[in-house]
């Protein structure tokens, strides 16, 4: 196969889903923009703290996997420390993330 | 009546379950920190050239914290290769392998920094440490430019510091830096080698840029580099990932996306499971070597691939791929069925 060709080939395909990534994203934000201004509106301390966990449940460890469907709330505390070694996650997300999973 | 296996593989195995099961099992451990063990089990097809192999393997995880700032974890697979005899010959043979990927104590000393000790994986690039369990990669092949920079074996035995530097809402920065020493131990086999990786996380444009370095110490000093670009926009679409590394005697990348068609969690099973995904690689020689585990010339390879994910933590990957080269082009057909299991060792409060 032509180099060329191919790598112009691979370029489009890249150049397209970015495009669809950006306008898939945007979206996105504005859902999420929207939703976090009516849960304003309703400011409950604990709704935002569950917030913050799955925005960095999200953000750090759904970046490779799904998250397991279910799973013992007694080994959350291991699950978090596993992932606080991989993911190289920070005190603070790995108490963050803990309530998510046990709010 | 329990029978020691005579394979020593399986006795290590056997006997690394044990010894952590019995250093997490105390009065000390909480509520929270029950011992896990999760993996995967899984059904692997690989048809390359014509010839088809069945892999049956079990990818166990443990994970045993021990206090409050000690965590021990350990990854093996277990697999057997059923594949065609060759030579004329009907009918196929078999082979079986055992081999622990990591098994590492962690110690959290401070928020920042966690000191690893043990056999570990070798940070360099994201795959191996972030993509290799069966769980959860979503082609049943790892990229080609996979053995640069993780020094032969993908583990390390030695010591390695790790964590986050810093982390706000704008950016979070996380380092890994190791050291490991040669060994010819089995199933702790490694070569001597030093590097580490740096990480710097956008979160509010959910984009990742890395860079990693790798030197191995054992006979010739060489060098590897590596940069790696994520960009994952959280509840989005698409995934895109890719990373480039480069060695002394060949350079390549690889760039890979994920599609979802949906995000709702109220769409159908149908709509939410499937999941095409695409990958370009690219290699390129600069001089000749056997050793490095890369192809012996410039090589292009497509791989396309459709997974779904069923309830129940089950998925199944599926994948074409074309790889062209001036040694000769071919077809590379998989399909692999894996059901990721998680529980914890034993019933708490």
């Amino acid at each position: 196969m032509n180099l060329r060709l191919s790598t112009y080939a691979v370029c489009t395909v890249f150049a397209v889903q970015i495009g669809a990534a950006s306008l898939s994203a945007f979206s996105a934000t504005r859902e999420h923009s929207q939703a976090s201004a009516s849960q304003a509106d309703s400011a409950q301390r604990p709704a935002s703290t569950e917030q913050a966990g799955t925005t960095k449940f999200k953000q750090n460890c759904a970046r490779c996997h799904e998250a397991p469907q279910s799973f013992s709330p007694r080994m959350s505390g291991t699950i978090l420390r596993h992932m606080r070694v991989r993911a190289s996650l920070s005190a603070q997300d790995e108490r963050d993330i803990l309530r998510f999973l046990n709010p | 009546m329990f029978k020691v296996p005579e394979q020593p593989k399986l006795r290590v195995f056997l006997l690394t379950l044990f010894t952590l099961l019995s250093l997490a099992k105390g009065p000390r451990v909480a509520a929270q920190d029950t011992p896990l063990i999760s993996g995967g089990v899984g059904f692997v097809t690989s048809t390359n050239g014509g010839n088809t192999t069945y892999i049956p393997v079990v990818s166990p995880l443990l994970a045993a914290p021990i206090g409050n700032h000690v965590l021990v974890e350990s990854r093996a697979t277990i697999l057997d290769s059923f594949f065609p005899k060759g030579g004329g010959q009907p009918g196929y043979t078999s082979d079986s392998f055992l081999g622990l990927s990591y098994l590492q104590m962690d110690y959290l000393a401070t928020p920042h920094l966690t000191v690893v000790a043990g056999e570990f994986l070798i940070p360099f690039g994201t795959y191996n440490e972030r993509l290799t369990p069966i769980w959860i990669s979503n082609f049943e092949s790892a990229p080609l430019i996979f053995p640069l920079g993780n020094m032969e074996t993908a583990s390390g035995v030695g010591g390695m510091i790790r964590g986050s530097a810093f982390s706000n809402g704008k950016v979070s920065l996380d380092y890994a830096g190791y050291f490991s020493a040669a060994s010819t131990v089995e199933q702790f086999n490694s070569q001597r080698s030093s590097g580490g990786r740096a990480n710097l996380y956008f979160p509010k444009t959910s984009l990742e840029v890395g860079a990693s370095y790798g030197r191995l110490l054992q006979n010739t000093h060489q060098n590897y580099e590596g940069v790696h670009l994520w960009w994952e926009p959280a509840d989005a679409r698409v995934k895109l990932r890719s990373e480039y590394a480069h060695g002394p005697h060949s350079q390549g990348y690889w760039m890979e996306s994920e599609f979802h068609l949906t995000r709702s969690p109220s769409a159908n099973l149908f709509r939410r499971g499937l999941q095409p995904v695409f990958r370009w690689q690219q290699t390129f020689r600069s001089s000749p070597d056997s050793s490095d585990g890369l192809p012996s010339a410039d090589t292009n390879q497509a791989d396309v691939g459709l997974d779904f994910h069923f309830p129940h933590d089950v998925r199944i990957n599926s994948s074409y791929s074309r790889q062209f080269s001036s040694t000769g082009d071919r077809n590379i057909w998989q399909t692999g069925i894996v059901y990721r299991f998680l529980f914890p060792t034993w019933r708490g409060k």
